[in-house]
């Protein structure tokens, strides 16, 4: 096959995967109150070590490699923008995007973590989406174990011959998918199924995030890519700084 | 392929993907997630759940947040994003394009 022949079978592959889910409706952060006052706090004291590093990694940035707020900014930018977005899926339902793989990958976990919260501070206050109680739990999944999936998946494949670009995508599209994992298992621990337990709720929420997601993160590994196109296009000695690009400036 | 031909093809799918749904389905809800996901939890526990906390603002105003008012905070965080990211590219595009340095 040749190179444009494998893409149109890979892009027909991903097309039948998202026809063939069954419609269901879906949910997206955890909402206010709906986690037990116990499990709100364990998830925000969780939360408390990266955001301290968050604090500090943002500190040095802003001390030694101060050209790379810019790009920090645009990080925190395109979370806002991509978050917001309400995107009707193919279950049937609307949900929106993460935008945290972005951060992740040009400036690490700890930055990300705080981006996120201010995302989320801003939607529990005015929004009444997500939720103060929720934050820790929210801020878990969205901004430090799906940044922390990104990072690690992006590392791992810059080691192949993969293109950067590819790189990018899949450590977004898979950040994104892996915030919905988490947030249904945080919901399920909450919620153990009274005849299954804990896995069998786990298995349900998952079934109501995952069909509803897939596209969803496709876009977002998609729109990823294309912001970190034009940052390679346009911003070559911030990512040199950031050390997102090799060689000297 | 070429940048500008992996951007554009990312953009044409991002919007495809987008749009596709809201036709291909005609009639579905496209809800919110609130009530879905209240709705999935009462079905697992077997029992209706109350949330013990209600969020500040609906406290504040003694009752659900209008739908429009809704759309324009939505439409607030969306447009103080894109704000910020063109004001960055519009910089770091205009940098290279009057700069000396080829590299940059």
């Amino acid at each position: 096959m040749t190179k444009r022949e494998r893409m149109l079978f890979a892009f027909s592959v991903v097309i039948s995967a998202a026809l063939c889910v069954p419609k269901r409706a879906c949910a997206m952060h955890i909402m206010e109150g709906y986690l037990p006052p116990a499990y709100c706090i364990v998830w925000g004291a969780v939360c408390i070590p990266f955001l301290a590093a968050g604090v500090i990694a943002i500190r040095h940035l802003v001390e030694e490699k101060r050209r790379s707020l810019l790009i920090l900014a645009m990080a925190g930018a395109f979370v806002f923008v991509i978050s917001s977005l309400k995107i009707p899926s193919v279950t049937g339902s609307c949900s929106h995007m993460t935008g945290t793989g972005l951060a992740a990958i040009l400036f690490g976990v700890p930055a990300t973590a705080i981006l996120g919260i201010i995302v989320l501070i801003f939607q529990a206050i005015l929004l009444a989406h997500g939720g103060l109680t929720t934050l820790g739990a929210n801020t878990f999944s969205m901004a430090i174990a799906g940044p922390i999936v990104s990072v690690l998946l992006y590392k791992l494949l810059r080691k192949t011959k993969l293109s950067q670009n590819i790189c990018v995508f899949a450590a977004a599209f898979l950040g994104d998918l892996f915030t919905y994992c988490v947030t249904s298992v945080q919901l399920a621990l909450a919620y153990p199924s009274p005849t299954g337990g804990i896995a069998a709720s786990a298995l349900e929420f998952l079934g109501v995030f995952a069909p509803t997601q897939l596209p969803l993160a496709v876009i977002e590994g998609l729109l990823t890519m294309v912001i970190v196109i034009g940052l390679q296009t346009y911003a070559k000695p911030e990512l040199r700084e950031i050390g997102f690009l090799k060689g000297d400036a | 392929m070429k940048k500008s031909k992996v951007v554009l093809l990312s953009l044409i799918l991002v919007v495809l993907i987008a749009l596709v749904p809201l036709f291909a389905l005609k009639g579905a809800e496209f809800g919110g997630s609130d009530d879905a996901g209240s709705q999935k939890i009462s079905q697992i526990t077997g029992e209706e759940h109350e949330p013990w906390f209600e969020p500040v603002l609906e406290q504040a105003i003694g009752g659900e947040l209008p739908g429009e008012v809704e759309s324009l905070f939505f439409c607030i965080q969306t447009g103080i994003g894109v704000g910020i990211l063109s004001f960055g590219f519009g910089y770091l595009v205009a940098r290279k394009k009057y700069s000396k340095d080829e590299d940059q």
